[in-house]
């Protein structure tokens, strides 16, 4: 389960923009190169079409596409699927290397909620993460939609799971804890919109959290409640506003951090499951 | 009459008329209105409970903005024998019938529906937990 760290590198540090996505229908693993190639054409012809990505500049992309074994939860789950673009620039040069312009990657972790129900010709691989511009997003989505009959979807995460996920990271084992933990709520109805940053040390949250939480390994609902609860209590007592009536949009932690739109950022590779488990999980609800 | 909370302020209540029907209005997208609702119905008298409360759950057309968990205001309904309608006020044609609604629980509860009492709301909510 653990995979390699050095495979899963490019994963970390970077802001992914979630999907959820239907399960694909007769997709391949053995036809990667054959895929790569009718999407490398597909996306020739849209820019012929003058859906031009970058105006003035004449791009070759080239398109890979490859399986992470590593990157899944258990066996029943399908390994990851990572799609690149690259742009192979026309101008020779003596390092002509391939600036990269586009990932994105399909996974599946913990995902038998979806799997188990799903007939034989199907893939399921409901997270869709991308990072970078979203022009090609649009195009490789719609390509896979066309050639494997699946949909995509953002997935919003709501303040409710936002807690969940703060309250789930802030109480992780590090090492060295890096960087506080944070929330930032939007004030509504107001007429100039307001953001309230609450920054906590990670060490004070981790020692809330491990006075809250009673079986280590599992979190319920209610734990998650009393732990922000504290958090909106402490608050209160000093600023005198009630951050409960306000909406958590952005959280941080030295783990990962998460955003209402469906942004995240995976800092630490040891939890890298842990947060494409749940991931998955919202991925998956969406769908259902 | 609308309040944001209870309980209401003593120096009216001589000029108060009878209240009929109690509305608590919960807002999904807030945790602090349902902790709010929490507070406020210590102030309510035994007697309203038997037909005379009603939870109103607002905000649910927008599944990503819950603050709240969905189940947690049922356990409260439960907890207080009481109905849990659930809307979205931004949309007219569901405020409209919501607001039809709860005029028709009001004539109920304010006895002028014949052979209709509020006490009729609490032998419904029974029989749905016996299912």
């Amino acid at each position: 389960e653990n995979a390699d760290p050095q495979k899963t590198a490019f994963l970390l540090r970077k802001a992914w923009t979630l999907y959820s996505v239907t399960p694909l229908y007769r997709f391949r693993r053995g036809r990667l190169r054959d895929y790569a190639r009718l999407l490398s054409a597909f996306i020739a012809a849209e820019k012929q079409k003058g859906l031009a990505v970058e105006v003035g500049v004449e791009l070759d992309i080239k398109v890979a596409l490859s399986s992470l074994a590593d990157l899944r939860g258990s066996e029943r789950d399908q390994a990851a699927l990572l799609v690149q673009l690259s742009s192979r620039s026309r101008a020779p040069s003596r390092n002509s290397e391939d600036k990269l312009l586009w990932s994105g990657w399909f996974c599946s972790v913990y995902g038998d909620d979806l799997s188990k129900d799903v007939p034989e010709d199907f893939t399921c691989l409901p997270l869709f993460l991308t990072h970078g511009p979203e022009s090609y997003t649009s195009i490789v989505g719609s390509w896979f939609q066309k050639s494997f009959d699946c949909c995509f979807r953002r997935l919003a995460i709501s303040p409710l799971n936002l807690s969940w996920m703060v309250a789930m990271w802030a109480g992780c084992k590090l090492d060295r804890a890096t960087s506080a933990v944070e929330l930032v709520f939007s004030v509504p109805r107001l007429s100039q919109p307001l953001d309230i940053s609450y920054a906590i040390h990670p060490e004070d949250a981790k020692a809330l959290w491990d006075t809250v939480q009673k079986t280590p390994g599992e979190i319920t609902q209610e734990e998650v409640d009393v732990f922000m609860d504290c958090l909106y209590a402490h608050f209160h007592r000093h600023f005198k506003i009630h951050l409960s009536a306000a909406k958590l949009v952005k959280v941080s932690t030295a783990v990962a951090s998460a955003h209402c739109d469906g942004i995240v950022k995976i800092l630490h590779s040891q939890y890298l499951s842990g947060v494409l488990r749940l991931l998955t999980e919202l991925a998956i609800s969406q769908i259902q | 009459h609308l309040a944001t909370s209870l309980p209401l302020p003593s120096e009216r209540d001589h000029l108060r008329p009878r209240i009929d029907l109690i509305v608590f209005i919960i807002d999904i997208k807030s945790k602090y209105s349902l902790k709010n609702v929490e507070a406020s119905l210590a102030y309510v008298d035994a007697s309203f409970f038997l037909g005379k409360v009603c939870f109103l759950v607002t905000g649910v057309g927008r599944v990503n903005a819950c603050s709240i968990e969905a189940n947690a205001v049922c356990k409260l309904g439960e907890a207080y024998c009481s109905p849990v309608l659930f809307c979205e006020l931004e949309l007219e044609g569901i405020r409209v019938a919501t607001a039809q609604r709860l005029l028709r629980m009001l004539q109920i509860c304010a006895g002028h529906i014949p052979g209709v009492s509020a006490l009729s709301f609490v032998s419904l909510m029974r029989n749905s937990d016996d299912d």
